[in-house]
């Protein structure tokens, strides 16, 4: 027990600010992940083939390719890319993307061809009338998409959605390759010096259920008041 | 865009291609049977048999499946006792121990969609097998099973697709799959964008496949 106590001789105080990094990262690539859902989704809903094509080439790369490639490709590609940029305006110093944001812009992309999927799947299951009823009735397109669609489309969406958030949650494991401090990280580095892997990748793996545990009770919450009136 | 670099990765990533589909598909043979033993004790009725069940496939999937490759691999090897057993053998091999990981944990997933699938058959069904005077262990391999299998198809397509970007994992434990290969090249030539070009069509290439199995399975044993 001695060795997860806070302060000098224990690591309790760098596995609990590694967790809390945990947190700060998934819920990052989830809100890009919706930014993302949110560009593709009506690409992926629009009449325009070449859209639809655009879209779905996004969601298929990205949920067929591995996500620690998808990594590497940040990783090793993120600061020559805006390097590249950057020249293109007249900057020529070394830039450094850091870790969290690598990490976060990747399986932000990667949670974002989930989400996509989702959002596609739930308003294609609200029902035809509700959108002819926002025409007829002459709903501005602000007011129709806000007020009639999207609550019954959460409504639809939450329970996958919860999936695309576990998925997240487990795919931030895989930053630790980049060297960005998150509970696995830390796990290696407390392993590696204390030569005690065994009870610090267990007790990353008990942190990891903590959290995946948490974050269900607090769905299930937001789940029974999105669908009120069911 | 470095042509001359896709054209002499792609023997190097598609020889280790091999490697992927071996991971691939030893973890999905272990796994179906773990998924199957597991299934059958979840429906079990004593509370403490479907309890274990359950524990293990929540634990399995709720862990990261980097967690559980270094448990097993750089944990399990702590253990003094271990290091003098038989399974020493094989634990010492990062091989295995991927396999042994990919297995529990595609086990896990297997085991839900197994479940589900016996639970959704109608028991109307099970009652005409018993009427018929057929034995417990008939109806469960010749009724209960292949039924099972049909209704799971849609859902395991996709877990074997999630167990192939999985294997993708086996690279943190020294092994060369694609994508430890994928990062070898990335890290001594910094091209990330090409090598992540012809890694990535191999990934795609084999979900297209896999894609196109289970659609093709899932005509022939339809429902007529």
């Amino acid at each position: 027990m001695d060795l997860i106590s806070f302060g000098d001789n224990g690591w309790g105080d760098e596995l609990f600010v590694a967790t809390l990094m945990t947190i700060a990262v998934a819920i990052t690539a989830m809100l890009i992940g919706f930014l993302f859902a949110l560009v593709f989704t009506p690409l992926k809903l629009s009449k325009y083939k070449i859209l639809n094509l655009i879209a779905n080439f996004y969601t298929t790369v990205v949920r067929g390719v591995p996500e620690l490639l998808v990594i590497y490709l940040f990783f090793f590609g993120g600061s020559g890319a805006i390097m590249y940029v950057a020249q293109i305006f007249g900057y020529y110093d070394y830039i450094e993307i850091n870790a969290f944001l690598t990490g976060a812009i990747s399986i932000g992309i990667i949670s974002g061809a989930y989400s996509t999927e989702v959002f596609r799947g739930a308003i294609q299951s609200i029902d035809k009338g509700q959108f002819e009823a926002c025409h007829v009735l002459g709903l501005k397109k602000y007011i129709y998409f806000f007020k009639v669609i999207m609550p019954q489309m959460l409504r639809l969406a939450i329970p996958n959605l919860s999936n695309v958030w576990q998925i997240t949650l487990k795919d931030t494991s895989l930053i630790s390759v980049t060297g960005l401090v998150e509970i696995m990280r830390q796990s290696y580095i407390a392993a590696g010096s204390t030569r005690d892997p065994l009870f610090f990748y267990s007790f990353a793996a008990l942190l990891y259920l903590m959290l995946t545990y948490l974050s269900m009770k607090f769905i299930n919450k937001l789940e029974k008041n999105y669908s009120r009136g069911y | 865009m470095d042509l001359e670099l896709i054209i002499t990765s792609f023997p190097k990533l598609l020889s280790a291609t091999v490697v992927t589909l071996k991971l691939l598909s030893a973890s999905l043979f272990f796994g179906l049977f773990l998924g199957l033993f597991f299934a059958i004790l979840r429906l079990n009725k004593n509370k403490l048999i479907s309890g274990f069940a359950y524990g293990y496939s929540y634990v399995f999937r709720g862990t990261p499946l980097l967690v559980q490759i270094f448990i097993i691999y750089f944990g399990l090897g702590q253990i003094e006792y271990l290091r003098t057993t038989f399974l020493w053998v094989i634990l010492k091999e990062p091989y295995w121990c991927a396999i042994i990981a990919f297995s529990l944990n595609t086990g896990a997933y297997t085991s839900e969609i197994l479940r589900s699938a016996f639970e959704t058959i109608k028991p109307g069904i099970i009652e005409a097998g018993r009427s018929l005077g057929l034995n417990k262990m008939f109806i469960f391999t010749k009724i209960q099973i292949p039924i099972a299998i049909k209704q799971s198809l849609p859902a395991y397509g996709n877990e074997i697709i999630l167990m192939l970007k999985g294997t993708s994992l086996a690279s943190t434990v020294t092994l060369l799959d694609i994508t430890g290969v994928a990062k070898f090249i990335i890290s001594t030539t910094f091209r990330p964008i090409e090598v992540f070009i012809v890694a990535g069509s191999i990934y795609l290439f084999i979900t297209f496949l896999v894609h196109n199995l289970i659609k093709y399975l899932e005509k022939k044993y339809r429902y007529q």
